[in-house]
């Protein structure tokens, strides 16, 4: 059971704090022989994996790490060009890591800004009068909680689907950002958090909600 | 325990089928455009959860809910996606989406000569049965208007 990150959004929509506290890693290394054959692409700027499953890699999965050494967009360490270098049989054998893609900050902060038009237009779809946004996103891997306070700032945490007491942990974040964000002088409404002991409480929060699976009134 | 409505999408984002049961608001905009914005809405959670997922998926998306009401969400490998929207107290819908997918579409649509697939649901026997399956679910209660 475990709280994968935490993501605050600010009225405007714009990203203001991000916290990964668990990110689980599947990643598999093989060596492969010429000719390679799992078919690659370039997507966003990085090499994956379009057509081809084997042994743990998954289609969408990108390339990690050449020869132990990583990557560097769709460059190796050195410069060359990946799919270049993959299609010379005088590199072979080669041991190719390949992994889901980490998030950079730039996708994190349009991933932030998506879900913030996701959230409006889900209360203005609704069947039913006087709906809120979406407070609750399920899917099979994990499960994303929201919590929209009165003055427009939005608390997400993306937590495993079994994690029970989220709803108690999103109010903790909210005490926490109003004791260590709001009443910092030195902090201006709406700008990115960077305030220290807003970090401490929080990284000590998710310990405790991932320990006692609830939290209870007054903690 | 109720439900409000239920669409179905095909793959280009065309609406196939609407029908509504216990719907108090409507959402302002033509009928036209809220399924668009549906289906829009809908293209840009699937993209967001698998970006945003820590680990690979198997079934993707598969419901939110807001403080009024609960969407619930299944899609097949053919891209057609079934959207219902429920009250608060309905637990997992998907094998229920399943089902109408299973008995009800492909039996009556996909193996109707007469139905192009591609164009809004014409058929009058698709209608009445997906209407009485669905009065005949268990969580199904038209609350008095």
């Amino acid at each position: 059971m475990a709280i994968f990150s935490v993501y605050v959004v600010n009225k405007a929509g714009g990203l203001i704090y991000q916290y990964d506290n668990y990110v689980p890693r599947a990643e598999v290394e093989k060596t492969f022989s010429f000719p390679l054959d799992l078919v690659l692409k370039i997507h966003d700027e990085k090499v994956v994996v379009s057509f081809g499953q084997r042994d743990g890699i998954r289609v969408g999965h990108a390339v990690l790490s050449i020869n132990g050494v990583d990557v560097n967009g769709k460059y190796t360490a050195e410069g060359k060009d990946i799919l270049e270098y993959l299609k010379d049989s005088s590199n072979y054998p080669v041991s190719i890591r390949f992994g889901r893609a980490r998030l950079t900050s730039n996708e994190k902060l349009m991933l932030a800004s998506m879900f913030h038009s996701l959230f409006a237009i889900g209360s203005q779809l609704s069947p039913e009068v006087g709906s809120s946004g979406i407070e609750m996103l399920e899917t099979d891997m994990f499960k994303l909680h929201c919590f929209q306070t009165l003055t427009g700032i939005k608390f997400i945490v993306l937590a495993d689907p079994r994690q029970s007491g989220v709803d108690g942990l999103l109010r903790k974040i909210y005490e926490i950002y109003s004791d260590f964000a709001l009443k910092n002088p030195f902090y201006s409404l709406e700008m990115p958090i960077r305030c220290e002991l807003f970090d401490q409480n929080l990284k000590s929060a998710l310990e405790i909600a991932e320990k006692a699976g609830t939290f209870g009134p007054g903690s | 325990m109720t439900i409000h409505n239920l669409y179905i999408f095909d793959r280009n984002g065309t609406c196939l089928h609407y029908s509504e049961w216990n719907r108090k608001k409507q959402a302002g905009i033509s009928k036209e455009e809220e399924y668009k914005l549906m289906y829009g809405m809908l293209f840009s959670i699937r993209s967001f959860v698998s970006k945003m997922s820590p680990l690979d998926m198997k079934d993707g998306f598969v419901a939110f809910q807001t403080s009024r009401y609960k969407l619930h969400y299944y899609e097949t490998p053919t891209g057609i996606k079934i959207v219902m929207n429920t009250d608060l107290g309905v637990p997992n819908c998907r094998d229920i989406l399943h089902q109408i997918y299973s008995t009800l579409y492909v039996e009556y649509i996909v193996k109707n000569p007469l139905c192009v697939l591609g164009e809004t649901l014409q058929s009058e026997l698709f209608n009445s049965r997906l209407d009485s399956f669905i009065r005949a679910l268990p969580f199904f209660n038209v609350r008095a208007a």
